[in-house]
């Protein structure tokens, strides 16, 4: 059987003796589109973190595409959207085609202009988050949804095998959220990209994901589609038990 | 119009005020979107220093501003690094080094004079040498700008995101830094040090009010730059005014000139959508 393309095994991690991840394992297969779930404070950006390589894990170890994440030298096969970025280019007098297309540097090469392949390559990435007839206008025109689908397909421009999402639908109001959710699910479906989106929306992304795994107080579990669903409505009756913690304890008895 | 080319040190000033009018901008792009607007700033301060300490050694003041500026902007580089959530205060900090040592070694300059030249620049003291290194500093700022042109959107955009997408961050921000150091200081000798952050900010602000692109953002900032230097240019030497000052007064003009129509235009079509508003109900 194929190596999953993400791989943790074991990992632990803390800040200053303080342990924020507790022996954690997981895996997401090829071709899966998987939530990692958590409210503030879970442990769920130090995973993120964990798996961008930007932490090193205390214990055990995580695997991206087979490879530890520090030393991956070329990202272009794995497409990143960080959390709330577009905000940071507001003002910044740049189209959503020179977005997309300065993430195709690797393939444009050093000390060359973007050719006739490349703008081919930042219209289809365009098109697969609906967004071709926009690649003219500045990003500070665009709604906060807007935006949200063009830092997608910047992290599509690549064509990546696997795409890591981190909070997509943070500042997004909730019919563009479902909206966006839809399109990760289309690009799943029909482009076979593996998805590990971040969220602390377990009620969006359950209709959405083949399987979420769910951190509180740097633990986790594992919920597959139906188990989320009988989740979600186990909230539904008991209000007060809405934490993933409650979830937690439910299995470990 | 054609007596200011009659004589030869103006026609030295338009040479070396127009190409300064396109670099400057092209440096100024890069640094006002990576959100260190105040970097000309200090590095000008600072290389008033280098100007000092040339005047004393006996050695070229510009060449002194260009050795000590580019100290001062890798230092500004390790100290932001160190404190990397207040990157603002390595400038300051630079700043005040800058003029603390400036107005120390400015002491023992006996000829007061030259040294003040470099506080708003000056026509008149536009050598050949100067000269020379205004073509060659410019040569070098526009190939580098042009090879790097990829690599320093994508920082000054999103620093985090180039790395991911393979741009060697660290390199291209060590060579754009030294560019700004040198670029400051050889333009201290014509616009003034005082001036030279202005140039590098106001065509920039001018530029980003109407380009539609990054691309048109840059060459709007460069067209903005040479005609605030040729009007300002022009205005010095018929009305006798101090150039460097002139140009950039001229910049922040347009610039509210601008700023003012835009808001006019704006107030006027929400009027008429009002009235347009208006009508469809009625």
């Amino acid at each position: 059987m194929e190596a999953p393309l993400i791989e943790v095994k074991n990992v632990s991690f803390a800040y200053n003796q303080n342990l924020v991840i507790d022996d954690i394992n997981f895996e997401v297969n090829r071709g899966e589109f998987v939530a990692l779930l958590g409210s503030n404070g879970s442990g769920k950006s130090t995973m993120l973190k964990l798996l961008l390589g930007e932490l090193e894990p205390l214990t055990g170890f995580v695997r991206l595409m087979g490879m530890e994440p520090g030393k991956i030298r070329s990202w272009s096969n794995i497409g990143y959207v960080a959390q709330n970025r577009a905000a940071a280019y507001t003002g910044f007098p740049a189209t959503v085609e020179e977005i997309v297309q300065a993430h195709l540097y690797e393939q444009i090469g050093r000390f060359r202009l973007p050719g006739l392949k490349a703008k081919a390559k930042v219209k289809h990435a365009l098109e697969m988050v609906d967004m071709q007839e926009y690649s003219k206008r500045l990003i500070g025109e665009l709604s906060g949804g807007q935006q949200q689908r063009v830092l997608l397909a910047r992290a599509l421009v690549n064509e990546p095998e696997l795409v890591l999402l981190d909070e997509p639908t943070t500042g997004v109001d909730a019919k563009n959220a479902q909206a966006h959710f839809e399109l990760l699910r289309r690009l799943n479906q029909d482009e076979g990209m593996t998805i590990l989106v971040v969220t602390h929306d377990m009620a969006k992304a359950a209709d959405y994901v083949n399987r979420s795994y769910c951190m509180e107080g740097g633990t986790m579990v594992c919920l597959e589609h139906e188990q989320m669903e009988s989740e979600l409505a186990h909230r539904h009756r008991h209000p007060d038990r809405r934490s993933i913690d409650a979830i937690i304890t439910r299995k470990d008895r | 119009m054609l007596e200011i080319l009659q004589y030869d040190f103006m026609r030295r000033a338009l040479i070396a005020g127009l190409l300064l009018a396109i670099i400057i901008p092209c440096i100024g792009t890069v640094v006002v979107f990576k959100r260190l607007s105040m970097m000309g700033n200090a590095l000008s301060h600072v290389s008033l220093a280098g100007v000092a300490a040339g005047l004393i050694l006996g050695i070229n003041p510009v060449l002194g501003a260009i050795a000590v500026s580019v100290a001062a902007a890798l230092s500004i580089e390790v100290i932001r690094k160190k404190l990397p959530r207040f990157s603002e205060l390595s400038i300051a900090i630079v700043t005040s080094a800058g003029i603390g040592l400036a107005g120390v070694l400015s002491g023992f300059v006996s000829n007061s004079a030259n040294f003040n030249s470099f506080l708003f620049g000056s026509i008149v003291a536009v050598g050949s040498f100067d000269q020379l290194l205004i073509v060659i500093v410019s040569i070098i700022v526009i190939s580098v700008f042009l090879l790097l042109y990829k690599e320093l959107f994508y920082i000054a955009l999103d620093e985090a995101s180039a790395r991911l997408a393979g741009v060697p961050v660290k390199v291209v921000n060590f060579i754009f830094t030294i560019l700004t150091a040198v670029t400051v200081s050889v333009a201290a000798r014509t616009v003034g040090a005082l001036v030279v952050s202005s140039l590098m900010v106001v065509p920039v602000a001018c530029a980003m009010q109407i380009g539609r692109s990054y691309r048109q953002t840059i060459w709007l900032s460069v067209l903005f730059a040479v005609g605030f230097t040729i009007t300002g240019l022009v205005l010095a030497f018929y009305q006798d005014l101090r150039p460097g000052g002139t140009i950039v007064l001229v910049g922040v003009l347009v610039l509210i000139l601008i700023i003012s129509l835009q808001a006019l235009i704006n107030f006027v079509v929400k009027k008429e959508n009002r009235i347009r508003k208006a009508g469809d109900i009625s």
